[in-house]
């Protein structure tokens, strides 16, 4: 590995233990996402009155609008101390590729978004009354959607921070771009909880894969509009 | 050494600065004023390769800021109103942050120094929320410094601050290289035109986007300076 690309991780890496340590004090991003993404899920369960035969189709749905919600939260707040406290100048006169800044913060939303899923999963779980040993297929299913969510989710709120409205802005302008990946990472885990084989499901698995690999490319290209004037 | 060839700034049809032309040999101390508006954070931001210029070129010890601006920003320290540091964190978290963003190396050593020089050793492990408005600021001054920059731009620095933070701050700018036979070459805004001016070897006005004043060493008339103010 060349010294650049060492010293550019090593950036990357910086920021995203300056943002975990941050919310490792305040805890003020992740509790926030963890209550509202359990409240989502609990509504959902009193809301309908789940009978066995509804409950294989509506569970996924009730899922993946746990954890895109609870995320778009923290989204939201990905730049806003950054921005309110003018630290974002600091970031933006580091003699760093501006990707740099887009890596770090992405894999910050990443961890954050992960560590609710990590929690709301098992919930979901024993709520919906679903057997354990979907857990692990399941996770591989969050896992990309959460990178896909993060990925673009970054480069959104980037955008959003530097407006008035930017709580009602960046669900308004994020969702519509994610309806893909919700509805790839809604049919498998569908799939995963009717106990189909990833192989039957593998053009929603290409499209999730596929929607990271070209979202975050070209959210690594358009980061530096974004921030710049 | 700074060049500025014909930079003008436009923010839409508003013309902020018209064809400046300024050079900033190494060392000087340039005291900018100007009333509000003028264009005096417009131009430090353009320096700071924070913003680009609509017209024109700028020049750092020849190099084309344009064209090389990740680079360059290794030679600049920021020092604000907005004090870039996150209040979450401690004085220590903050400084071995953009040790990193700046590769400096033996970070530790030099975070400890500067640290003693700007009087918060002893306060570094606490959080910079808990510092008053004259230690956050002089603390940012030693983030500024944290890579030994040969450019030191100030803008405003002294906004916020009472009169004994204000001469502390000073006293602390001129030990640190501002124009007690150091090299660094230091451009500096204030509203307070005597500490200012006393702080510098060369005084320049912003009125309506031009220089309208540029003077040094004996020959700063204060009289002139308020005149064009």
């Amino acid at each position: 590995m060349s010294q650049n690309l060492r010293r550019y991780i090593r950036k990357i890496f910086a920021i995203v233990g300056k943002d975990v340590a941050t919310e490792i004090r305040t805890k003020e991003m992740v509790s926030a996402m963890f209550v509202f993404s359990l409240l989502i899920i609990f509504i959902f369960n009193f809301t309908f009155d789940l009978r066995a035969g509804n409950v294989q189709t509506l569970a996924p749905g009730v899922l993946w609008v746990a954890i895109t919600f609870a995320g778009m939260l923290g989204l939201s707040r990905s730049f806003v101390l950054e921005h309110d406290k003018g630290v974002l100048e600091g970031l933006l006169l580091a003699p760093v590729d501006r990707s740099t800044i887009y890596f770090g913060k992405m894999i910050g939303n990443i961890i954050f978004i992960s560590m609710v899923a990590i929690v709301v999963l098992p919930v979901f779980m024993i709520v919906f009354n679903q057997p354990f040993t979907h857990v692990p297929r399941l996770g591989g299913i969050i896992v990309l959607g959460v990178i896909g969510l993060s990925g673009v989710g970054t480069l959104f709120s980037a955008m959003a921070v530097h407006t008035r409205a930017r709580e009602v802005l960046l669900p308004i302008m994020l969702f519509p771009v994610i309806i893909p990946l919700i509805l790839a990472a809604i049919r498998l885990t569908a799939a995963v909880l009717d106990g189909m084989l990833f192989a039957d499901m593998s053009h929603w698995l290409t499209i999730l894969v596929a929607f990271d690999v070209i979202f975050i490319a070209i959210s690594y290209m358009l980061f530096e509009y974004v921030v710049e004037e | 050494m700074i060049e500025l060839r014909n930079i003008s700034k436009a923010f839409g049809s508003r013309i902020v600065l018209r064809k400046i032309s300024l050079t900033v040999n190494e060392g000087d101390f340039i005291t900018l004023v100007g009333p509000n508006g003028v264009g005096k954070t417009t131009l430090l931001h353009l320096i700071a390769t924070l913003s680009k210029p609509t017209a024109g070129t700028i020049l750092i010890n020849g190099y084309n800021l344009a064209d090389s601006a990740s680079q360059l920003r290794r030679f600049i320290g920021v020092v604000s109103h907005k004090t870039l540091l996150y209040d979450d964190l401690t004085a220590i978290q903050n400084l071995s942050f953009y040790a990193q963003m700046y590769d400096v190396t033996n970070s530790l050593a030099r975070i400890e120094m500067l640290l003693k020089q700007v009087g918060l050793w002893g306060r570094q492990h606490d959080l910079v929320r808990t510092y008053s408005r004259g230690m956050q600021q002089r603390l940012s001054i030693a983030r500024a410094l944290l890579h030994n920059p040969p450019i030191l731009i100030l803008d405003e620095p002294d906004t916020g601050l009472d009169q004994h933070a204000t001469r502390q701050l000073g006293d602390l700018l001129a030990e640190m290289g501002g124009n007690s036979g150091g090299k660094r070459t230091t451009l500096m805004t204030t509203h307070n035109l005597d500490w200012g001016i006393s702080m510098g070897n060369r005084a320049v006005v912003l009125a309506k986007g031009c220089i309208a004043y540029d003077s040094q060493g004996d020959k700063i008339s204060m009289t002139q300076v308020r005149e064009y103010y």
